[in-house]
């Protein structure tokens, strides 16, 4: 016994001399966080996080390869103690609330009869839960079961409802839907999601860049909610009464209603609709924001793009700073879209809204020459949003065209603008006999704001044809209404001034199609000989633009900024951060010049990416993206039963009465259209089950 | 050379230590999920199982047996195999650190791993020779290596293929483990 006692002491003696030895030989310094952050975990060293073990796991944290929620066993309590550590932000600030994202919609037929057990698990073990689509409510109601609190009920139409009031987050339900139908989230986590190839998504919200759950919204206005359908837009899109205005509305192609000979549901006319009812009501609806977290970004440029990023930064609680180089924000929104499409006064009403939350701005200073990003930096500042737009004019090579009279579309464009809301008091030239160049949608602005400035003859000359015209298919019509001439497969090659150096001529050389090139358009041929003279004094090219990147030329550090060959700031197109990794990018500065609703999507997408740096975690891209492509079987080809309706038509100005003024040209629909439009909506992908069977 | 040859086939195919003896199977489900992190382990396992095998062979030979404490056995090796691992770490942490940085963060999972301690054991109970054991002790770590590594790959796919929910993650990797022990079982009486 003594010796086995003397034996054992002696051994531990020795492993305990050699291991504190070697601890003082082979000491290696290590951040000591690692240490604290294990200290938190559970120490099971179970593996369940996907590493090996709970150092690991510690190691992951500290490197920001993990969340501070990493420990599956220590849950809550240990996320709290490493984000304190770590100093993130753990999230627990906000209470979780379960929502159900089903909201029901007329019913499908079912793929096979179930007969089996009533839980949405067994049945979800069939066909791996496919009824009609693998997305959608079961409505077997295991999330109901699932609930201590009881704040979980069947509604009328058989989809579970959720009651905000009794729900306390713990997450339940959602453990319980096979589906992914109800979750539990933060309202960060809410604003921060993406698209993902297994969330329930109608066509139209796959198509939507800014993700807008459209079937939702439109439920809600059928429901009457209008205030509860501008919260939704609002969780993906800040600008709705400029988008309800301006967007073109790419939706709409994908609506089913629209397939099979009928009409398309008038999405953006609903989303305009509840947009002015709140705008008209006087009152403001409130907008929660996280709590504070002290962390300070600049956004430069206050266009669509850094307006919503600033938006959705600040309701994460972000301290945000908009620097513009024009004395008003709205960049693009308001100096290249004209008055009798989106008047400013609307305009300047939604970008208050967006100020109110607490957004700060430093307007009139340039990027590169007022300050530089260094400066920035330099200042306090941790991440940076360039949405500076696409400002430069290409200009179209041919010769002449620096004669008096020629001007560039988004610079006529944007020196009227400034005019008109009297930031200036030059004197703008119009001509009598005015030509644009050009088929987008800045050329349409150009000849509308011409008309209406008092121009007697306006014409469109264009390379291709009317089908290839990339304007708004609406906005071409409006002109055609307006009185616009247009030049079709007219290429310009020459611009002829008179003695005086005024531009007098423009000479265009007839083009033919040909064959299909890159982008799917048939690429416009010269026919030989054939130049035309066409008589002019003004002349206005509206061949597209790029963004301005000549701010690179300043500060050491920015040199470094990876520039596409299109002049856009190169960035990865899920996380949208550029190779300089404080700096974040959207809009038309990094797709080139492009949708406002595209702007919109990317500020959010930016402003996810910032968050995350700025908390700490790593910029990863959304898990299973979709990025604007389609869940195929979504797309059914074929809508049985359903009788088909007209669309309501869009209310607009008489022609006589808007080209002579700068009136808002599009009216907003009345509101037992806006009840019968959304009653067309056919609710995609909220149908899942007959609920009878 | 025949014996050592035939010893290493069936500590490695036949007596597999994690799919014919069962031991160690918290690293199995744990470090299974990735190929990069499986291999990892296998190599720490290889590594340390080695030294420990050897060095609780010299414990035993020329400490327990002489002084006729083979009750302490169990005890001892703990010991011993837990200051092995932790010196070890300390070693290559601030020796080779391109080595540790490879395996450092698995050799914590192995002081306290039954196939550690399980080898050193067995290696005792068939009364190998010192040469038998350094082959033995080798030969069920490449074991436990070779049924990791095979494993990581399996559940790799699986996480491409459509589970049940119920079944996802552990529950399938433990049915696959007893399917993969069942392949194995196929190597009986081949020695």
């Amino acid at each position: 016994m003594l010796t086995a006692l003397i034996f054992m002491l002696g051994l531990g003696a020795v492993c305990g001399l050699i291991l504190s030895v070697a601890s003082k030989v082979f000491y290696v310094y290590e951040d000591p966080r690692i240490a604290e952050v294990e200290s938190a975990l559970a120490g099971a060293n179970c593996g369940g996080c996907g590493f090996a073990g709970c150092s690991a796991a510690a190691v992951a944290v500290v490197s920001g390869q993990a969340s501070p929620g990493v420990c599956i066993v220590g849950g809550p309590e240990s996320a709290a103690k490493v984000a304190a550590i770590m100093g993130m932000d753990p999230g627990s600030a906000q209470a979780p609330v379960s929502q159900n994202e089903c909201l029901g919609g007329f019913r499908a037929d079912d793929k096979y009869f179930y007969n089996g057990v009533g839980s949405c698990r067994a049945l979800s073990l069939v066909y791996g839960g496919k009824r009609t689509c693998r997305v959608g409510c079961m409505g077997l109601g295991d999330c109901i079961k699932a609930c201590a609190f009881d704040a979980v009920h069947m509604g009328p139409d058989g989809y579970p409802v959720v009651d905000e009031v009794k729900c306390v987050g713990c997450g339940a339900c959602e453990k319980a839907c096979p589906k992914s139908i109800i979750t539990v989230r933060t309202m960060s986590d809410r604003l921060l999601h993406f698209n993902q190839e297994d969330d329930p998504l109608a066509p139209c919200q796959q198509t939507c860049p800014a993700e807008i759950n459209i079937p939702k919204y439109i439920s809600q206005i059928r429901e009457g909610d209008y205030e509860g359908a501008v919260h939704t837009i609002r969780e993906r899109n800040p600008l709705l009464l400029t988008c309800g205005r301006v967007c073109p509305h790419p939706c709409e192609n994908y609506c089913r209603r629209g397939i099979e000979d009928d009409e398309a549901v008038s999405i953006n006319q609903l989303k305009r609709f509840v947009a002015d009812y709140e705008m008209n009501s006087g009152k403001r609806i409130p907008i929660p924001c996280a709590p504070d977290t002290g962390k300070k970004v600049a956004v430069i440029g206050g266009g669509p793009a850094g307006l919503t990023c600033a938006y959705f930064l600040r309701r994460l609680g972000h301290d945000v700073t908009i620097f513009d180089m024009m004395p008003k924000l709205g960049g693009m929104v308001r100096y290249g879209i004209p008055e009798y499409r989106l008047p400013k006064e609307v305009l300047q009403w939604e970008i208050d809204g967006i100020l109110g939350l607490g957004v700060k701005t430093q307007l009139n200073v340039k990027l590169g020459t007022d300050f530089t990003i260094n400066s920035l930096i330099a200042s306090g500042y941790e991440a940076v949003f360039l949405g500076i737009g696409a400002w430069k004019d290409y200009s179209l090579g041919v010769e002449g065209e620096n004669l008096e009279g020629c001007y560039t579309g988004i610079d006529f464009l944007t020196r009227f603008a400034r005019k008109q809301q009297g930031d200036s008091k030059e004197n703008i030239y119009i001509g009598k006999k005015c030509a644009v160049v050009g088929g987008g949608n800045t050329a349409i602005d150009c000849v509308r704001t011409l008309i209406r400035l008092g121009a007697e003859e306006v014409s469109i000359v264009y390379r291709r044809t009317r089908k290839e015209m990339p304007a708004n298919e609406v906005e071409i019509i409006a002109a055609e209404h307006e009185g616009v001439k247009f030049h079709f497969l007219a290429a310009p090659v020459k611009v002829i001034g008179d003695e005086n150096g005024r531009v007098s001529q423009l000479e265009y050389l007839k083009m033919e199609l040909g064959e299909p090139d890159a982008s799917g358009r048939r690429r416009p041929v010269p026919v030989e000989g054939s130049e035309t003279r066409l008589d002019i004094d003004m002349l206005v090219t509206a061949i597209g633009q790029g963004p301005d990147v000549s701010f690179t030329d300043e500060g050491k550090r920015i040199r470094d900024l990876n520039i596409t060959r299109w002049k856009t700031i190169d960035n990865d197109p899920e996380v949208l951060q550029a190779n300089i990794p404080y700096i974040f990018t959207g809009g038309d500065a990094a797709t080139g010049a492009s949708l406002v609703v595209e702007a919109i999507g990317g500020g959010r997408r930016a402003a996810r990416s910032i968050h995350r740096y700025l908390s700490g975690e790593e910029v990863a891209p959304v898990t299973k993206s979709l990025r604007k492509k389609h869940i195929p079987e979504s797309l059914f080809e074929m809508v049985p039963g359903v009788k088909k309706t007209k669309r309501t038509p869009m209310p607009e100005l008489p022609v006589e009465d808007r080209i002579r003024s700068f009136a808002e040209s599009d009216l907003v629909i009345q509101e037992q259209d806006a009840l019968s439009e959304s009653n067309r909506c056919l609710s995609c992908c909220r149908l899942c089950y007959n609920k009878d069977a | 050379m025949g014996e050592y040859i035939l010893l290493a086939l069936s500590c490695i195919l036949i007596n597999n230590i994690l799919l014919a003896q069962y031991l160690g199977n918290c690293p199995f489900l744990g470090t299974s999920k990735k190929m990069e992190t499986a291999v990892g382990m296998a190599m720490a396992v290889v590594f340390v199982l080695v030294l420990a095998g050897v060095i609780t062979w010299v414990v035993d030979a020329y400490m327990l047996k002489k002084f006729g404490l083979e009750y302490l056995r169990t005890i001892a090796f703990i010991l011993v195999i837990a200051s092995l691992v932790q010196f070890v770490e300390m070693f290559l942490k601030k020796s080779i650190p391109a080595l540790y940085a490879g395996l450092g963060i698995f050799l914590p999972l192995i002081t306290t791993n039954c196939a550690v301690m399980g080898v050193c054991l067995i290696n005792i109970n068939e009364e190998y020779t010192f040469m038998q054991a350094l082959v033995a002790s080798f030969s069920y770590a490449s074991g436990f290596g070779l049924a990791l590594i095979l494993f990581a790959g399996v559940r790799e796919r699986i996480l491409l293929a459509r589970v049940p929910k119920p079944l996802q993650d552990t529950s399938i990797g433990l049915i696959t483990a007893g399917i993969l022990s069942l392949a194995f079982l196929a190597f009986k009486g081949m020695v």
